[in-house]
């Protein structure tokens, strides 16, 4: 075991899965002898070579398209691209390529690609370096979704993802890539030394794909949450002194709907927080399957606190961010009933 | 708005939208389209510099005359039954475009896209290629999977979605997936193969391997961002790849103008990237032969990837959706000046003695039986609209490699519906 943080975690699962399988490769922009530009990569190029680890050019379609080529031929190739905002212009090869492959040939063709990708607020990243676009995603059949909240399941989902047979989308939050953000941006930010999930095993271990973490047991409502909203739906909890049940998705889709069923039909009540726009987000899809499955559990209409409807702004970022105000104002009102 | 006063010496601008030189009811004249003599374009060394292919870029590669003799630095002289093979796949590939446009005016399937013209580029290419380099087609190469003997009838499964289908009733007619002849799932995305294909061929030289790819698509296909994505990368990496553009003049019902034809051709958006180009009398199959193998060798040798423009032209509509006479001038295909290329091999085999008319019109009569043998085998899998060939919770399998609990569930709701209905 050893302290990492959530970039050192993602660097460790890279060179483990590296390590294991020659197949394994990783590409994208600035990951090669410069090692990312959040380190992600950093001493990958030095310790597997060139034709392993390599530099490509700005262009996130040949990025994405590339490595479908690859993983054709038989590698499993794990790009990167640098910030989520600049995911779209490989939209086409990920929705119409990576996640049909495999239904469109029946099984003759896969594409057993893992695309990383930094995503989420909180770091004044304004309108393209902020934003959260896993609900796009999630709509797309063929496509896994994997967001982790701690170094632990970081390291633990990307192996998985990375061994795993179809294309996987791998949304990194870099708010707390150096540690877990509690919501109160004008306090000292904290890093994971102290946080028992900074703790990670140096060799090789996995993450089941498709489960989710209860992160704390509670009676009174469930918060389903991912990725940084994890913590800062913790905190405020605790500030709070609210017994809720906080789950940890970790993975959208396939998304682990028995925990979130037992945990709901046991609370009656459920707050669904994300960074992302509300409308048509996930946050919509996971309240209609509570209501479906849980309906007469339910003893208050499903609550969701998310990103408002707009850009995401650069100078008024904490009114905009689901913070501790707007998730506590949540759980009050379907405490009330 | 702009201060009208202190422009107002200023010539106005104007739009330049292209349009093509003959419409439905114009007369045809191609007398403009250049036709050099076979003994125009050089034959570079396949280590040559990218820098040096201005005037391959802007000429055209060519090795039969029209006379059916052949010549020039490119001849690639193949053995009389080499070229009987290629006049064979053509001509079964004419053959079987014909029987399956028929079967889908007859209603026996949805959709067909015909190759007319155009099957010198896919059986010239393929002749060329090992049989295990990887191919990336787009949706007119279907002389590829014939030349390297795909079973008709697999091919007719998958165009009727019947119960031979492999690929389960999934896709639409033509959109093929053969692995075992190293030819790539089709795509309905235009272009989104070529860089797929650089990826593959990267990955091959990663690998230390031999085999190498190659890609074809549209000239109109050619204006996607997937194309200029994938030139730099094999051009950054000099990926073992061929790039094919097939340039047949017309992308739907947009004349090639409408993807940049009017200023220069599509062999010299190589240069620019680093790349080899050449540009290729596309109904030659000798010269498509020729341009194939000598990328070929540049790909094997690390001398990174070629782009081969084939310049021929689409005598068929589009598609069986598709009505060439409301955009084009009837005349056009006949007026081609780079005729027909199963004529043009057909003449130079005769020309050598190699053949002859009667020999042509036997193996014509014996291609068209071994299509309709073909198809009355598929037939009998059935075709589409009688009845669902799939069972029809199939549908719902191999999304993903182990099937998620949402796709069980819609499985089976859909399941007891139908139940609950009769059906």
């Amino acid at each position: 075991m050893a302290r990492m943080n959530m970039i050192q975690a993602i660097n460790s699962a890279l060179e483990v899965t590296m390590a294991r399988d020659p197949d394994v490769i990783v590409m994208g922009e600035d990951v090669g002898y410069f090692g990312g530009v959040f380190r992600a990569t950093a001493g990958l190029q030095a310790k597997y070579g060139k034709t392993r680890v390599f530099d490509t050019p700005i262009t996130e379609i040949g990025i994405v398209g590339v490595a479908i080529g690859m993983g054709a031929y038989g590698l499993r190739p794990v790009p990167e691209i640098q910030f989520a905002d600049y995911i779209y212009p490989a939209l086409d090869q990920l929705v119409s390529e990576a996640a049909r492959l495999r239904y469109r040939s029946a099984g003759d063709f896969t594409a057993p690609i893992t695309v990383r990708s930094p995503y989420g607020g909180g770091i004044f990243g304004g309108q393209t370096h902020s934003q959260s676009p896993e609900g796009i995603f999630t709509h797309v059949s063929g496509i896994k979704t994997v967001i982790p909240s701690t170094p632990y399941d970081a390291k633990g989902l990307l192996i998985a993802a990375i061994e795993d047979n179809d294309p996987v989308l791998f949304l990194e939050p870099k708010r707390i890539y150096n540690g877990p953000f509690d919501g109160h941006y004008d306090r000292p930010s904290k890093n994971w030394g102290s946080h028992p999930a900074g703790e990670v095993p140096e060799d090789h271990y996995r993450v089941d794909l498709g489960t989710a973490a209860t992160v704390r047991v509670g009676n009174d409502v469930t918060i389903l949450a991912y990725g940084t909203m994890v913590h800062v739906a913790l905190n405020t909890i605790e500030e709070l002194g609210i017994d809720a049940e906080v789950i940890d998705l970790r993975t959208l889709v396939p998304l682990d709907i028995g925990a979130i069923e037992a945990s709901v039909k046991k609370t009656g009540r459920c707050v669904i927080v994300h960074e992302a726009t509300r409308t048509s987000g996930f946050g919509a899809e996971l309240s209609a399957l509570v209501q479906e499955r849980c309906f007469h559990h339910l003893e208050a209409p499903v609550e969701r606190v998310t990103g408002f409807d707009t850009p995401y702004p650069h100078s008024l970022e904490w009114a905009y961010f689901p913070g501790p105000v707007r998730i506590g104002e949540a759980l009050k009102k379907v405490m009330k009933d | 708005m702009t201060d009208e006063r202190a422009r107002a010496n200023l010539q106005p601008l104007s739009l330049h939208v292209p349009e093509p030189r003959f419409r439905p009811g114009d007369p045809v004249d191609f007398a403009d389209v250049a036709v050099p003599p076979v003994d125009a374009a050089r034959r570079p060394d396949t280590a040559a510099d990218p820098r040096s292919f201005h005037e391959l870029a802007f000429g055209l590669v060519r090795v039969l005359e029209l006379d059916g003799t052949a010549g020039g630095q490119w001849n690639p002289r193949l053995s009389p039954d080499q070229m009987r093979r290629m006049l064979r796949n053509m001509a079964l590939t004419r053959a079987f475009d014909e029987r399956m446009f028929r079967a889908q005016r007859q209603g026996k399937t949805s959709f067909y896209m015909k190759s007319l013209g155009e099957e010198a580029v896919s059986i010239g290419a393929a002749a060329a290629l090992a049989d295990d380099d990887m191919c990336f087609p787009s949706y007119r190469q279907q002389g590829i999977l014939l030349s390297r003997g795909c079973p008709l009838v697999d091919m007719m499964n998958q165009i009727y979605s019947n119960r031979g289908d492999k690929l389960m009733g999934r896709q639409l007619p033509i959109m093929y997936s053969e692995k075992r002849f190293g030819f790539f799932s089709i795509s309905g995305n235009l272009t989104t193969q070529y860089p797929q294909a650089v990826g593959w061929a990267m990955a091959s030289a990663a690998k230390g391997d031999t085999r190498i790819a190659a890609t074809w698509c549209g000239e109109g296909s050619t204006a996607e961002g997937d194309f200029h994505s994938a030139c730099t990368f094999a051009s950054v990496y000099r990926a073992p790849v061929i790039f094919n553009v097939v340039n047949n003049q017309w992308a739907i019902s947009s004349f090639s103008g409408f993807a940049g034809a009017e200023a220069t051709t599509f062999a010299a958006r190589a240069i620019g990237y680093g790349i080899a180009g050449l540009r290729v009398d596309g109904n030659d199959a000798l010269a498509v032969y020729a341009a194939t193998q000598w990328a070929a060798e540049r790909a094997r040798t690390n001398g990174g990837p070629t782009l081969i423009e084939h310049f021929t032209y689409r005598a068929e509509g589009h598609s069986t959706s598709d009505d060439p006479t409301q955009y084009r001038s009837a005349g056009e295909p006949n007026a081609w000046p780079l005729g027909d290329p199963v004529v043009r091999l057909r003449d130079h085999l005769i020309a050598l003695g190699e053949w002859d008319e009667e020999r042509h019109a036997q193996m014509d009569r014996e291609l068209a039986e071994e299509v309709r043998a073909a198809q009355k085998e598929a037939e009998k899998n059935g075709v589409l609209g009688h009845g669902m060939h799939q069972p029809f919770e199939t549908m719902f399998e191999g999304v993903f490699e182990q099937t998620p609990w949402h796709l069980k569930e819609q499985q089976a709701q859909m399941i007891a519906e139908r139940q609950a209905a009769g059906i």
